[in-house]
């Protein structure tokens, strides 16, 4: 629950920041009090980063602060004044989305597509570090990140054809992940 | 074979493919509009003042401060809103907000709309609430002692809220005639959905007197009766948008009273309204698991083949009624759809207790009595000696079956099922062959494809599809089906693009809108795909003929010579003969005015004919057969499960991709159920929930989840769209017992209560290396009275789906 905020006094209440977005520099006034998920979503206007608990503990609301994971429940929109912020609506170049994008829609890793603005981000910060995670690694990675559809696997298929993409390889999906197994 | 070879064989040219979902690339990209990330401007923020107690007597509510809290545009009490509501007919026993009554912790009792959360939530504390605490009913235990006072004064006894005895033929002939009869006492814990998105709802009531309501709902036409029932408009004045879901399970299938609350006040302050429930709120929402206590007795032979069964179910059903009465029979009615049952008595019980309400969760109501009765058919396997696989392949029911209480089964490719788990995970060289500490188990189930009946009686359509079709070839499907994740919006426009010849992605897909969409009656019981589907046919052969005189009378070519496929119409004779499907559609247009087709589905009768038999059957049935790989750490008790491979007749894959990821996500939910999922409360009698958060209330991330091998077996059901059956609920029922079936293969003892925490294993393992029985689960099954059983004839016995007519010196007990 939050806290019982003091009653303005005449003066004006809200905190004025710059910070980078998805590339943009951008200036935004919002009550100090705020989270950064909320300075996101009501502020800026970028609903694509989600929220399943607020608190933390599910991974809904990751988003990269100077390219790292952070829970953007758990960060004051205040923490990011002058740093890069990446939003999943920042993934995407133009009008082609990231190979991670690609295949997550490829192979149905999204399927009510709730959590999977904070798995994509989660999974690119993965790629970055390790070019061909291995399937403990993403596990690994994304052990902090929720899903309640896909039971995860298609997810990894996803993360690892992705992987394969960017490094260059011929990325094709597995026939049993697509039709079972014979 | 793997999935989609039939539609090959039949030269589909969409159905069996694995195309994307319509909706997944705006899914990956952020853009898709889920409930509470709409705004409006003017908006206001609604939060709730719940009941901090379990059972009590509102004495008065004082709301004069809340009111004059600066920002506070509204509060709402159960005054403004008396109307009760209910998902079903029989237990319409909730109010928005309570009256004069709370019933559980976090019972709704005022509602305030402020101009922004915070001013919302701070001015609840202002809210001064006098109860007078009335005695809580915990458990199953209490209410059956416990008759007064009563949470709701309608029901059967005291705190009982329904009771039902069914027999069909004659249980007590078929014991007598069994080689051998055993009991088994088992409880199923209650669970919830845990669905990322929290409930979301924002209202709108503009000056023209219409509402709009676009809310997280699984079961928006439903919503929109309950609506009109509860706000006095009529329906023409509502519209339910429903938004899609961040996953549903079942958990978004009631009318809920942050739904009806945020419309009322929208229509008292003119301005739009919005409500987000924290996640501790989904908690209490629920709606979910039932805990069932479960006693199964079955009469059996040496060869394994089942002689009777009787079967008795206590349910706890929290608060209210919800679908409860649905989920009563779901807990004994599909019991007899794997394994032969000549003979079955059938015996329910739900207690009202003061908790959060269950309802339906994915498989509503049978997953329980299924692990039930596979746990055991493992223990009747031991008992006559044989391999618990090659046995239900045995006793399995054949297709074009009807069962001994009148459920119609169709295709049903069980067997095939069973064959592929047991050559793929090789059974026969595992079972009872792993080194102590790791096993194998086998369980199987079968489920509904939809419903036959809709929840409130009436004789219209079970699903509806409109197209418009217009000069530009653009084609665009109408449908109130919801899409929660499961792909339905795609199976639309799949389904279409194939009769139509066209690219499933050329196709608009408008769903969930009660203004725009014709009525589908929701996203529950696996009834999406076949429904909607065989509507989506109707419609686009209808659409297929207006092409086809349009075409045929300017190509003079006759209409049964056109074929309708890559985005052309042509003669089948001479393919160069055509045009494109554009011109197709501008020659209609035309031909006859604007274009427009309509298709309807319902299912057909079944042949049950005595009270009770409308739940339960269903136009198609799949089955599924799993077989899990466990370990189990005799130190830790700590179970793990490395594998799960599973079989699933599916009819017909419309995509193999999406029934592979429903699968899967059955698979990882049955897995939750299994090993650590549990909706429980603390035992001081407060009833407050012992983990209302997602680090608490145990689900598997990455690190738990199994590996999944999965089959798709093909059985081309007549009733099905191009031959298709469910896959999003099935598939979960038989992974818990096959888990269970394992740990008893890996370390010798039966843990009879879902979920298996390690806490459980070991004190089976403890009273097994003290000479006692290697067990953990409840040994005694209450009893309360009964009502006198309606007998039916089984269709073995000449029965013709009535109930036999009970002379009153006849009757049985």
């Amino acid at each position: 629950m939050k806290q019982t905020r003091k009653k303005g006094n005449g003066r004006l209440q809200k905190a004025h920041i710059r910070l980078q977005v998805n590339g943009e520099q951008v200036e935004v006034a919002f009550a100090p009090h705020k989270t950064l998920l909320e300075v996101l979503r009501e502020d800026l206007g970028l609903t694509g980063t989600k929220h399943g608990c607020e608190l933390g503990e599910c991974g809904c609301c990751a988003v990269l602060v100077d390219g790292k994971p952070v829970l953007s429940c758990l960060a004051l929109g205040l923490a990011v004044e002058g740093h890069e912020v990446t939003t999943v609506e920042g993934m995407a170049q133009g009008t082609e989305l990231h190979p991670l994008q690609q295949t997550f829609a490829e192979l149905g890793a999204a399927q009510c597509g709730y959590c999977t603005p904070g798995i994509l981000l989660t999974a690119k910060v993965l790629i970055e570090k390790v070019p061909r995670p291995s399937r403990d690694e993403i596990k690994e990675a994304l052990a902090g990140n929720l899903c309640r559809c896909t039971g995860y696997i298609k997810i990894y298929e996803a993360v690892e054809l992705a992987a394969a993409r960017m490094a260059g390889e011929p990325g094709e999906p597995a026939k049993e992940s697509i039709y079972g197994w014979e | 074979m793997a999935g989609s070879n039939g539609a090959k064989r039949r030269g589909l040219k969409v159905i069996g493919k694995p195309f994307h979902k319509v909706d997944a690339k705006v899914k990956v990209t952020g853009e898709l509009k889920f409930a509470d990330d709409l705004m409006l401007p003017r908006m206001l923020h609604t939060r709730l003042l719940r009941s901090t107690v379990p059972h009590a007597r509102i004495v008065k509510i004082d709301t004069s401060k809340a009111e004059a809290y600066p920002g506070v545009k509204a509060v709402l009490l159960g005054k403004d809103l008396p109307t009760t509501y209910g998902a079903l007919p029989v237990s319409e026993d909730e109010h928005a907000l309570a009256i004069d009554r709370v019933r559980m912790v976090g019972d709704p009792v005022a509602a305030i709309a402020a101009v922004d959360e915070d001013v919302a939530t701070e001015a609840l504390d202002l809210i001064e609430v006098e109860y007078e605490l009335l005695q809580t009913i915990t458990s199953i235990q209490d209410a059956y002692a416990i008759t007064e006072p009563r949470i709701h004064e309608y029901g059967e006894l005291g705190n009982i809220h329904r009771r039902q005895v069914y027999e069909f033929g004659n249980v007590e002939a078929g014991f007598a005639d069994a080689d051998f009869v055993r009991e088994d006492i088992t409880f199923y814990e209650g669970s919830t959905h845990l669905a990322l998105e929290q409930h979301a709802s924002l209202a709108q009531f503009s000056h023209d007197g219409k509402l709009t309501l676009w809310t997280s709902t699984q079961d928006m036409h439903y919503l929109h009766r309950h609506l009109a029932k509860v706000l006095g408009l009529p329906g023409s004045h509502i519209r339910v948008i429903a938004t899609p879901n961040g996953g549903g399970f079942g958990g978004k299938c009631d009318p809920f009273n942050h739904e009806i609350v945020v419309s009322k006040l929208a229509m008292i302050t003119g301005r739009p309204v919005k409500i987000c429930l924290t996640r501790e709120e989904v908690f209490y929402a629920h709606r979910g698991r039932h805990p069932v206590l479960m006693s199964t007795k079955t009469g059996f032979k040496k060869d394994g083949s089942i002689t009777a069964m009787h079967h008795r179910t206590i349910l706890d059903g929290g608060a209210y009624g919800g679908h409860g009465v649905a989920s009563t029979f779901y807990t004994g009615i599909l019991q007899t759809t794997t394994h032969n049952v000549p003979h079955y008595k059938f015996e329910a019980v739900r207690v009202f207790t003061n908790k959060a309400p269950c309802g339906p969760k994915r498989g509503h109501g049978t997953p329980q009595p299924r692990w039930a009765q596979e746990i055991q058919l493992d223990r009747i396997a031991e008992q006559v000696g044989l391999d618990p696989a090659e046995m239900r392949k045995q006793h399995a029911i054949p297709p074009n079956s009807i069962t001994a209480n009148w459920i119609r089964i169709g295709t049903l490719a069980l067997g095939e099922c069973i064959d592929k788990v047991v050559k793929g995970s090789g059974w026969k060289e595992k079972f009872r062959k792993l080194p102590y500490g790791k096993g194998v188990g086998i369980a199987c189930s079968a489920y509904m494809t939809g419903t036959q009946t809709p929840i409130y009686y009436n004789k219209m359509p079970h699903s509806g599809v409109q197209l418009k079709l217009d000069r530009s070839g653009g084609v665009c499907v109408y449908c109130g089906s919801v899409e929660i994740g499961q792909g339905s919006d795609s199976i639309l426009a799949y389904i279409v693009a194939e009769v139509l010849g066209i690219h499933p992605f050329d196709i608009r897909v408008v769903t969930g809108d009660t203004d725009l969409t014709p009525v589908d009656l929701g996203s529950y019981s696996s009834r999406v795909t076949l429904m909607t589907g065989n509507a989506a046919i109707q419609a686009a052969e209808r659409a297929r003929e207006i092409l086809r005189q349009a075409v045929s009378e300017k190509l003079d070519v006759p209409g049964s010579r056109l074929s309708f496929a890559d985005r052309r119409v042509f003669d089948t004779e001479n393919p160069e003969k055509g045009m494109s499907f554009v011109e197709a559609v501008w020659l209609a247009e035309e031909k006859f005015g604007t274009l427009g087709t309509t298709g309807s589905y319902k299912p057909p009768a079944a042949p049950g004919k005595y009270k009770g038999s409308t739940i339960g059957p269903s136009p198609a049935f799949t089955c599924t057969a799993s077989v899990a790989e466990v370990e189990v750490n005799p130190e830790t008790g700590i179970v793990t499960v490395p594998r799960v491979w599973i079989a699933h007749d599916i009819g017909q894959a419309i995509n193999p991709l999406l029934v592979v990821g429903q699968i899967e996500g059955c698979v990882y939910m049955g897995l939750g159920e299994a090993l650590m999922e549990e909706m429980t409360y603390r035992g001081n009698r407060n009833m407050v929930h012992k983990f209302p958060s997602f680090l608490e209330y145990k689900s598997p991330t990455t690190l738990e989840m199994c590996d999944v091998v999965t089959y798709l077996v093909e059985s081309q059901d007549p009733n099905g769209p191009f031959g298709a059956k469910e896959a999003g609920q099935g598939p979960q029922l038989p992974v818990p017992p096959a888990i269970a079936n394992a740990v008893y293969d890996a370390v010798g003892v039966r843990i009879d209560e879902i979920p298996i925490t390690p806490d459980k294993v070991m004190k089976a393992l403890r009273a097994k290396a003290k000479g006692k029985e290697g067990r953990y689960g409840p040994t005694v099954f209450p009893t309360c009275e009964m009502p006198e059983a309606i007998v039916v004839k089984t269709p073995f016995e000449g029965g013709d789906g009535k109930a036999v007519e009970r002379e009153p010196a006849l009757s049985r007990k």
